[in-house]
């Protein structure tokens, strides 16, 4: 099973079935797989916080949402996730392509990268790093934990993770 | 007619329907108006009541109806592409558009200038978007209710508040109690 297959297969095992997405290089697989999934219904946004926006309603809605997106969109939505889905206690996974990281051939990206990590902290957003392939492993209990405490959470997966883009 | 006499003319449609209602006095006066377990009220996030009312009706069979204000479509202007190409027939948004930043003290926008939000949704390609007077906003959204198709409704009335108190209720409340209501 590839990356990307085990990805959407974590999501779907975990009953989640509303996705929207604001594309990345690095992600274009697993958004891909998720626009073919017949368990996914998948919404494309045109922008971060127009995209929680889409999964607080999916929630109230009676389904399970996750958003896939960059780094840079921690950037956008921070006024979001604090007022809108951790002021109301939502879950949320964030699928978040790590620019930035070892490997990043644009030196913009690394801009975001420093501070990305330190704002997620100070959001007090639970963040798990994939760094290598095998980190994929936690996925499925990072997933079960976003919907047992109704929190947002982070997982970056950098470019040595997806192994270059 | 300012947004609290629209809300007051519609209250009596929107008690059985499922609200998601803006961020600031638009809440405040819809909560004071008729408060029900079908409201969802915004303490926060300005611009995201049509994309939370988006998601809500993809999830659910139920009608929806975001009441929105032209201030928070132009602050979240990425929203009507995404509604325009993901039909959604039980979701209804109502843009009351008094032309000015309500909650901040009534502050111009340029949708009461030189910016229509009803061609920019139709450009967007909304398919049934009404332009109507305040005073017509009753009939067109019962119509728009009994219509079954997704509606743009640009609710043309004049700017101005009232006094009204915040919301107090924790947000948790509101959040389990609107849940309920979407459930029942
Ligand atoms: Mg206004």
């Amino acid at each position: 099973m590839s990356v990307n297959e085990k990805i959407v297969s974590d999501l779907v095992a975990n009953n989640v079935n509303f996705v929207t997405t604001v594309p990345c290089k690095q992600l274009a697989g697993v958004i891909d797989l998720i626009e073919k999934s017949p368990d996914l219904k998948h919404v494309p946004s045109n922008k971060e916080d127009e995209g929680m926006g889409l999964c607080a309603g999916a929630f109230m809605g009676g389904m399970r949402p996750a958003i896939i997106m960059q780094n840079t969109a921690i950037g956008v939505t921070i006024n979001t996730l604090v007022t809108l889905t951790q002021y109301y206690r939502m879950p949320l996974p964030m699928l978040i392509s790590y620019r930035g990281e070892l490997g990043e051939p644009v030196a913009c990206q690394v801009e975001m990268a420093v501070h990305t990590k330190a704002l997620l902290a100070q959001l007090h957003i639970p963040t798990y790093h994939f760094h290598k392939e095998e980190d994929v492993e936690e996925l499925d209990a990072i997933l079960k934990h976003s919907f047992m405490c109704n929190k947002p959470v982070a997982i970056l997966t950098d470019a040595s993770f997806w192994k270059g883009y | 007619m300012v947004r609290s006499d629209v809300l007051k003319e519609i209250a009596s449609i929107l008690r059985d329907q499922l609200v998601v209602c803006n961020i600031g006095l638009p809440s405040q006066e819809l909560h004071l108006i008729d408060d029900q377990p079908t409201n969802f009220y915004m303490l926060g996030t300005m611009g995201l009541a049509s994309s939370i009312g988006l998601g809500l009706a993809m999830a659910q069979p139920k009608k929806v109806i975001s009441i929105d204000g032209d201030g928070s479509v132009l602050t979240n202007f990425g929203t009507l592409p995404t509604i325009a190409n993901n039909t959604t027939d039980n979701f209804i948004l109502l843009i009351i558009d008094n032309g000015s930043y309500g909650s901040t003290g009534d502050q111009p926008t340029y949708a009461g200038q030189k910016t229509s939000l009803t061609a920019v949704a139709k450009a967007c390609g909304c398919d049934n978007v009404i332009e109507c007077d305040a005073a017509d906003t009753g009939k067109v959204l019962q119509e728009a209710l009994d219509g079954d198709k997704m509606t743009i409704i640009v609710c043309k009335c004049e700017s101005g508040n009232v006094k009204v108190p915040v919301i107090t209720m924790d947000p948790v409340t509101i959040r389990d109690r609107f849940m309920g209501a979407v459930k029942s």
